[in-house]
């Protein structure tokens, strides 16, 4: 799944028109947002806000609380290394460092081309076959080494 | 005296009628249903500790420190999130509940700088409070751990500053801003430890947010992280003194916080039953203006306002003064003299101006600032309920299902109420807003207008009768109640002419500008949706029908039977603080105290006989009337008390043409206003924190002003008037105002039983207050109209004359902003001008277009009266074909432009209706050129020493 990771406000007004009718119509919009868009911005904020009649402090207010709304565009693909204990203990801590150097950029960056970001996740349910990691909210790959971080960095880069 | 500290009891009141009984801590407990464990606790004296709640929000339950032991209940509930029950039994403090609380502490303190010595909050910390209650002697955790405390200061708001370091997330201050303010401006941000306090969005800071500055916040902050920048540079208050706003005529309470003689900061006070508790940026900030640099202090004269100023002692101006009065009036007669008073002074202030006049000057040349905002108000109401007042207390409210306001804009003029109104309409009441400009009540975070019907500025009377024709064509009308508290036959005339098709709002919209639809929808919901309430403010009175608008208002309310109990009624919204007490204590040249007319012997002779003078029958002249007398060299001398004539009255090159004529012009007052530029006597004045008095608000209620520092000028005013009085040999002797107002009582029927010992009493009260009503009346015509029956009366509407044609194509209407009072005498002294630093003039993006100007331009505002510049704002709260400026700044003067227009009953002048044309611009015209060279020449002031 990718998405454009540019906010248009026209669009946004669109989703705001369908989805508004809905009881609680608040996180039905910005889960949309946040799908189409790649991210929830501050005019996104203050779209939101002056269409449900709150105050732009309540609509970031719940943004905010939420890790998956992101505030800024992330990259195209992200890949999410899991950083909890099981996977931990299988050598987890190598093959973080591994993908870290291999994109070369830290956990919550994006790459400058804007490709891949790289975030921790904190169990992905596979502890048996961790170290584990995760690509675009939908492939897990199992059994991570630094050298298969390398080649799945390679692949998700592309 | 001492800090009045008031009792938190933690939840707000339950206003159940049933009682519950229980036991705390052994000790037998009834309070009503719906209370909270720990309020129930609190009313039998014992303090369970708490941290997140507070008596004026909502319970929330999130700090865990007010937990307590329910007998025959599992674990350990939080006391103020758990109701009562009866036979209920509670333990506040066990050893379990101990290492709870203390657990807790720990974890609180383990993140928060141990500053407490070098802390503003030190000694007035309710962290540092539930340390101390809880037996807090050491922190297990340490202060290594992760922590907040680096984290910025934000201090972009000119009064509060707000330090996340010491912010323990107990949302009390966004729960203060949703809950009393009604703002929705701050959230908490984040989760976890990352959870933090955030005004608007991460780029915001509390200035670029949607803070109002209201201060609800900072007091609802249990530590040092919100705090009064005062507070952090003067240090804690030691004692503190209960007074009266005198901004506007909401009266709210405040405890001025003192230092010795230095006010260190004005908290609203709880027991203030206009605000109950709460303030806006003006009464609790804007306060700089008392200590400001540009306050004369000494008297000062001159022999012609082209002169420079002289400063000469008390005696000297005053004998100056005497002297050219009895010369006035020797060369021209008694008429020749006159004074103008102030709804900014207290009652007792005013009482002595018209005395001064009545007994001093022998005339009834004595009029007040009323006359240009509310005078339609009181003729109104006088005519058709029989009580120049409105009818309600502002609790009222709280009973209202709906609410019609019209040409009142209470969130900025009125903002307290406005608050308080807000919390109404969040918990269900509709709304109806008629008004031009799309005001904020229309729509702001949850509130919105159910109907909104913005109409052609002049139409009210129009509009009003068309809501009247629906209701009785549609047979919404609530005969009982006309029947049986209205003039029947009357009725039955109104009737008739508000039936006719003429008035249908079908046949009035092409003169309105509204929707018939809107109007007729507007009209049933008023009518039939439970207690429906009208608030109103200048944009009823202003007008050339002012008058005809209220008696049109009133008709409504009766139709409908929407008086006489809670919920219900006619509100006017006064302007200033004591607009109603200066028009209740006879400051119209034709009424005596308590509206009784000059004509009737009985009332004069009351007067006479108590001051030993003849007093005359005939009614005075009328501001406007003064003016006019001065161009034709019958009116020479004027004592202007408290009220900046030039910038506020319409028609400004009038006005000042009729000050330029005069021999004599007394200016009293805190500063040189622009009324001073023609002045030949400048009395220096006292603020409100200077003197003691009363103030009466717009709900008929008596507040007291107290003094809490000495006058800077030396006198408070009312001692200012009775110098003046005895310089011209009137035998006035007042020992201070409680005396003056014992006069005021044994003279006015309707005050009788209002005395200052009363009123330390029971706070304040509602007039009338007499012998049929010793507790006061917080509504009125409950069993019957004052006047007997309720009067309906015909409102014809009649166009004004004032009309847009292809010169003046666009209709200006004027108002006024949250943050600025008035003509900003006070409010331009204070950090307030950072949110309105000038006036700017709505245009909507049509009109702009059409004339090729942008946002931010300069443009020039043309009137048949004169012409001005200001910057432009494009905007669509604004209808096309209407523009609005507001005319707090001098440099503006927005009555350059508005003209001599005014309503055919009370001559209260037409401000909001003013034909105009705009066009592109360079920057200041040649009049606001010319003025303000006139108003930096005419400031000269020449010392004393100098002079000699």
């Amino acid at each position: 799944m990718s998405y454009r990771a540019a906010f248009d406000a026209e669009e946004a007004a669109e989703i705001i028109s369908e989805l508004k009718h809905l009881e609680g119509p608040l996180l039905p919009i910005l889960n949309e947002f946040q799908t189409r868009f790649g991210f929830v911005g501050e005019e996104a904020v203050r779209l939101v806000s002056a269409a449900l009649n709150l105050s732009r402090a309540e609509v970031y207010g719940v943004v905010s609380f939420y890790h998956d709304y992101h505030k800024e565009p992330r990259g195209r693909h992200v890949l999410k290394v899991c950083r909890a204990e099981a996977c931990q203990s299988r050598g987890g801590d190598a093959v973080a460092d591994a993908a870290e150097r291999a994109l070369g950029i830290r956990f919550g960056e994006t790459t400058p081309d804007g490709q891949v970001t790289l975030e921790a996740v904190y169990c992905l349910g596979l502890c048996a076959v961790g170290p584990n990691a995760m690509v675009d909210h939908q492939r897990v790959v199992a059994r991570l080494t630094p050298e298969k971080v390398d080649a799945l960095a390679t692949e998700v880069r592309l | 005296m001492s800090l009045i500290h008031e009792t938190d009891y933690g939840t707000p009141r339950s206003k159940s009628e049933k009682e519950v009984t229980l036991t705390i801590d052994g000790f037998e407990v009834s309070v009503p249903e719906g209370t909270s464990i720990m309020r129930a606790a609190m009313d039998a004296g014992i303090q369970v500790p708490k941290l997140c709640a507070t008596d004026m929000l909502d319970s929330f339950g999130s700090c865990r420190v007010c937990v307590v032991e329910i007998e025959g209940r599992n674990g350990t509930p939080a006391s103020c999130t758990t109701p009562v029950a009866a036979g209920m039994k509670v333990s506040t403090q066990t050893e379990r509940l101990k290492k709870i609380r203390k657990g807790v502490m720990e974890l609180y303190i383990s993140d928060h700088p141990l500053d407490c010595l070098t802390c503003a909050a030190n000694g007035d910390c309710e962290l540092q409070d539930v340390a101390g209650a809880v037996g807090l002697r050491e922190v297990r955790y340490g202060y290594e751990g992760r922590n907040h405390l680096g984290k910025p200061k934000d201090q972009s708001n000119p009064y509060f500053q707000f330090d996340p370091s010491k912010c323990i997330v107990c949302s009390r201050c966004v729960r203060a801003c949703n809950e009393v303010q009604g703002t929705f401006a701050l959230t908490i941000a984040g989760r976890g430890f990352d959870a933090i306090v955030s005004a608007g969005l991460e780029t915001d800071n509390f200035l670029s947010s949607e803070c109002v500055s209201c201060g609800a916040c900072v007091q609802a902050c249990p530590t040092a992280t919100l705090e009064e920048k005062s507070v952090i540079a003067i240090g804690t208050p030691e004692h503190s003194v209960v007074t009266t706003c005198a901004y506007c005529g909401v009266g709210c309470s405040f405890k001025a916080e003192m230092r010795g003689e230095e006010l260190v900061r004005m908290v609203p006070y709880k027991d203030g039953k206009a605000n109950r508790g709460h303030s806006c940026v003006k009464g609790r900030f804007a306060l700089g203006y008392a200590t400001h640099k540009d306050r004369i202090l000494k008297p000062m004269i001159r022999e012609t306002y082209k002169d420079p100023w002289q400063e000469v002692s008390w005696e000297d101006a005053l004998a100056f003064s005497a002297a050219k009065i009895k010369s006035i009036q020797e060369r021209y007669g008694r008429e020749a003299m006159g004074a103008i008073s102030s709804s900014r002074c207290t009652n007792e202030e005013v009482y002595l101006v018209q005395k001064l006049v009545r007994a001093g000057f022998g005339n009834n040349n004595i009029d007040t600032c009323a006359r240009v905002c509310h005078s339609p108000t009181g003729y109104g109401l006088k005519t058709t309920f029989g009580t120049s007042a409105g009818t309600q207390d502002f609790d009222s409210v709280e009973d209202s299902d709906v609410i019609l306001v019209i040409g009142a804009n209470p969130t900025d003029g009125h903002p307290v109420f406005g608050s308080r109104m807000k919390k109404r309409l969040r918990e269900g009441a509709k709304l109806i807003v008629i008004d031009p400009r799309r005001i904020d009540l229309v729509r702001t975070p949850h509130v919105e207008a159910e109907y909104h019907l913005p109409l052609k500025p002049g139409t009210n009377v129009a509009m009003l009768t068309a809501l009247a024709h629906v209701i009785v064509t549609e047979g919404l009308m609530n005969e009982t109640f006309i029947r049986e508290r209205c003039d029947w036959d009357e009725f039955q005339d109104w009737a008739a002419f508000v039936a006719q098709e003429e008035r249908s709002p079908e046949a009035v919209a092409e003169i309105t500008g509204v929707p018939a639809e809107l109007v007729r929808k507007a009209a049933r919901l008023y009518a039939t949706g439970g207690n429906a309430a009208i608030y109103y403010g200048l944009g009823v009175t202003e007008h050339s029908q002012g008058s005809t608008s209220v008696i049109a208002i009133a008709n409504l309310a009766m139709v409908t039977g929407n008086i006489g109990r809670r919920g219900v009624g006619v509100n006017p919204l006064r302007g200033q603080n004591n607009v109603q007490g200066s028009c209740d204590m006879g400051s119209f040249p034709h009424e005596l105290p308590g509206y009784r007319h000059i004509s009737d012997d009985a009332t004069r002779s009351i007067y006479e006989d108590l001051w030993g003078v003849t007093i005359s029958s005939e009614p005075g002249l009328r501001i406007p009337n003064m003016f006019d007398a001065a161009m034709e060299g019958t009116f020479k001398g004027l004592y202007c008390q408290g009220e900046d004539i030039l910038q506020s009255d319409p028609d400004t090159k009038h006005v000042s043409a009729g000050l330029a004529s005069l021999e004599l012009l007394i200016v009293h007052d805190l500063f040189l206003n622009e009324t001073a530029n023609y002045a030949n006597v400048f009395l220096p004045g006292s603020t409100f924190l200077e003197k003691n008095g009363t103030f009466t608000n717009a709900e008929r209620r008596i507040n007291r002003v107290r003094k809490v520092m000495s006058p800077r000028n030396g006198y408070e005013d009312w001692q200012v008037t009775q110098m003046l009085a005895q310089a011209i040999g009137l035998d006035m002797n007042y020992s201070g105002p409680s005396a003056i107002m014992d006069e005021i009582a044994a003279t006015t029927p309707s005050f009788a039983g209002v005395n200052y010992a009363m009123l330390d009493e029971k706070g304040s009260v509602q007039w009338p207050c007499n012998e049929a009503h010793p507790d006061g009346s917080p509504i009125m015509h409950t069993a019957g109209f004052v006047r007997g029956k309720g009067k309906f009366v015909v409102t014809e509407y009649v166009a004004t004359d004032e009309r847009t044609g292809p010169r003046f194509p666009l209709l200006l209407t004027t108002g006024r902003i949250l943050s600025q009072y008035n003509v900003g005498a006070q409010t331009r002294r204070t950090d307030n001008v950072v949110w309105h630093a000038e006036d700017v003039l709505e245009i909507h993006p049509h009109d702009a277009e059409q004339r090729g100007i942008r946002p931010g331009d300069w443009v020039r505002l043309d009137s048949r009266s004169g012409s001005t510049s200001l910057k432009a704002k494009v905007t669509d709260r604004v209808a096309p074909g209407v523009v609005y400026t507001t005319f707090h700044h001098p440099t503006t003067q927005a009555n350059v432009i508005t003209t001599d227009y005014s309503d055919w009953a009370t001559n209260c002048p037409e401000y909001k209706v003013t034909a105009v044309q705009i066009s592109p611009s360079n920057g200041p015209t040649d009049w606001q050129e010319g003025y303000r060279e006139l108003s930096n020449e005419s400031r000269r002031i020449m010392p004393a020493e100098a002079a000699e």
